[in-house]
């Protein structure tokens, strides 16, 4: 039985030679929670548009749950759920009106739709503006109704392009909560592209990091964070900086040590397991330690390290490009 | 191609959802056509009266059974063509995209679209009828009142067509006055629905014979007042109607499947 519920072969998209994918391979596995992390204008929507029929790729090829993109379109479309980035529900009707009219589309008939709208509605916490205009949801109860809506027809890849995109921390929150329990509860195998680092480490499993059309680096965020190396400690003694630095001398695990005006800088494997250990032997030599702080490497770094750049100074040349192909084009 | 009737019969529900959510849109629309019955009739037509102010029009039909016709061709010209351009809308609020990737064929799609369109646009030509009748027209037969509704269903679907293929198009709302008041309105003078087509010049008959509304309004009188009324050939009407309306739908389905979501 092939584990693959996606997969891409030399996957590539051009507009107007502009090289938005660039010949890209990734295999996702069923069941599996998966992230592609990128800048904005990184290429990650026109992936997702490609794997849900919406685009035509320009070379290559791609599966989802065995089924071809491009030649099997409506085999495709039935095994999916797609939230769209931007707000795709019909406003004017309720929200109740709106999953009915979803599961019409998917071919699910009467009981199946009541009954699968209360389960949806119950997963999202809607189940009070079920019969609510759309026109009268906030943003983040939208957001929550169309990750219903995609959940609706059962389907066994779901989609999610930006989920969080421009809500509050606390309704992020909430839609990752609702994420994972429908990847866990439901089974659901869920690709969802982000530009948020903690999003990404946060939900999935596996990462996939693209930049300029290209994956930079995949793996699960753990792995991706230790490919940074060491977690940083940084100690100030208030006294007996001597003591503390001959028993630091000792402790074969500190990969790097710096001194300097009274900081110590510590490269360690985990932060979290030595920094205890310091700290006790820092109390039976009578060291006193004024302040500690640990930085652990995040997916940020990870990016910084392939790119040679923070993410925010990607998004910003990416708009640059896309506004400069933009006037060529008038 | 698979034709998804059950797809077809949801996107209608959703179209009459919307039309009856929406009074004041529909009230809105039929502003016009009513004001145009209303005071054309007045000015033109004296009431009980079957000599009328403008030559051309056949003996014996007061001006108020003869213009009901045209305005009900005017209301689904004007319902139908927002229909069809209505996709705009859903394109612009991001509903086109929940439809282009459910598993329905895009022929499901168009086809559901238009019998919405066709729908409300008859449902406001029925209001329109009943103006008429008050206002002293007289009733049609059965038979006529029947066939009526062939000719409307053709008018509404022909326009619905015209609209989804301008739609597709045009990647945002800037064409649309330009659509109404160089497209719409002209198609609506030049029909007949107002006056006899012979009262254009020579030259400009060729335009009047262009215009699917031409035939629609001309069938119209036929069915709605009775044989004589029509100027043209009814079974011409019906066959060019029923020609143009397979074309525009061909054309409207063809550029919308072509074109791109974004």
């Amino acid at each position: 039985m092939d584990n693959a519920a996606i997969a891409m072969r030399g996957l590539t998209k051009k507009f107007n030679g502009f090289t938005a994918v660039d010949s890209m391979d990734l295999t996702i596995d069923k069941g599996e929670l998966f992230g592609l992390l990128g800048p904005n204008g990184a290429g990650k929507s026109t992936i997702i548009k490609m794997l849900t029929t919406m685009l035509v790729p320009s070379a290559g090829t791609a599966s989802v749950w065995g089924h071809d993109v491009a030649s099997d379109r409506d085999a495709v479309r039935s095994s999916i759920g797609v939230v769209f980035q931007d707000p795709s529900v019909d406003s004017m009707l309720t929200g109740r009106e709106n999953l009915d009219f979803h599961g019409r589309m998917y071919g699910l008939d009467r009981s199946t739709r009541q009954k699968r709208i209360e389960e949806v509605l119950d997963l999202v916490d809607l189940k009070d503006k079920a019969d609510v205009k759309i026109e009268d949801y906030s943003g983040g109860m939208q957001r929550r109704l169309e990750i219903a809506r995609g959940l609706m027809h059962h389907p066994k890849v779901l989609f999610l392009d930006e989920p969080t995109l421009g809500l509050d921390a606390q309704t992020r929150r909430y839609i990752w909560k609702y994420v994972r329990k429908m990847n866990e509860d439901e089974g659901v195998t869920v690709v969802l592209t982000t530009h948020y680092m903690d999003e990404a480490d946060y939900l999935c499993h596996r990462v996939a990091i693209i930049d300029n059309g290209k994956i930079i680096a995949l793996d699960t965020p753990e792995n991706l964070k230790d490919m940074i190396g060491a977690d940083t400690i940084t100690l100030e003694a208030q006294s007996g900086e001597d003591a503390l630095l001959k028993f630091l001398s000792k402790m074969e695990w500190i990969l790097t040590r710096e001194v300097s005006d009274g900081v110590i800088t510590l490269g360690v494997d985990h932060a979290e397991s030595r920094l205890p250990q310091i700290m006790l032997d820092a109390c039976q030599n009578n060291v006193v330690i004024r302040s500690v702080s640990v930085h652990e490497p995040t997916l940020e770094d990870v990016f910084l390290k392939f790119t040679g750049r923070k993410i925010r100074a990607a998004e910003a040349a990416n708009q640059a490009r896309m506004f400069a192909m933009w006037r060529k084009r008038k | 191609m698979k034709l998804d009737l059950y797809a077809v019969y949801s996107i209608w529900l959703r179209e009459m959802i919307r039309f009856f959510r929406l009074r004041s849109r529909m009230v809105g629309s039929l502003g016009a056509p009513f004001f145009f019955l209303a005071f054309l009739g007045i000015g033109f037509g004296s009431a009980g009266s079957s000599v009328s102010a403008i030559p051309g029009i056949p003996e014996g039909i007061n001006y108020i059974s003869y213009l009901t016709p045209g305005i009900i061709g005017m209301t689904l010209l004007f319902s139908s063509t927002f229909a069809g351009l209505s996709v705009l809308w859903d394109r612009e609020f991001g509903f086109l995209k929940e439809i282009m990737v459910a598993p329905v064929s895009r022929i499901a799609i168009v086809l559901g679209r238009t019998a919405g369109g066709v729908t409300t646009a008859i449902m406001q030509s029925m209001i329109i009828l009943i103006s008429g009748l008050a206002m002293g027209m007289k009733l049609p037969s059965i038979e006529g009142f029947l066939l009526s509704f062939v000719f409307m269903v053709l008018i509404a679907a022909t326009f619905i067509g015209m609209g989804l293929a301008f739609a597709s198009k045009m990647t945002d709302m800037s064409g649309f006055s330009l659509i109404m008041n160089f497209l719409i309105f002209p198609l609506f003078f030049i029909s007949g629905a107002i006056y006899p087509i012979e009262r254009f010049p020579q030259e400009a008959r060729v335009l009047v014979y262009i215009d699917p509304l031409t035939y629609g309004v001309d069938g119209l009188r036929y069915s709605l007042i009775g044989p004589g009324a029509n100027t043209l050939p009814i079974l011409l009407d019906l066959g060019v109607l029923a020609l143009i309306c397979i074309l525009m739908l061909g054309l409207g389905t063809y550029l919308f499947e072509a074109s791109e979501v974004e």
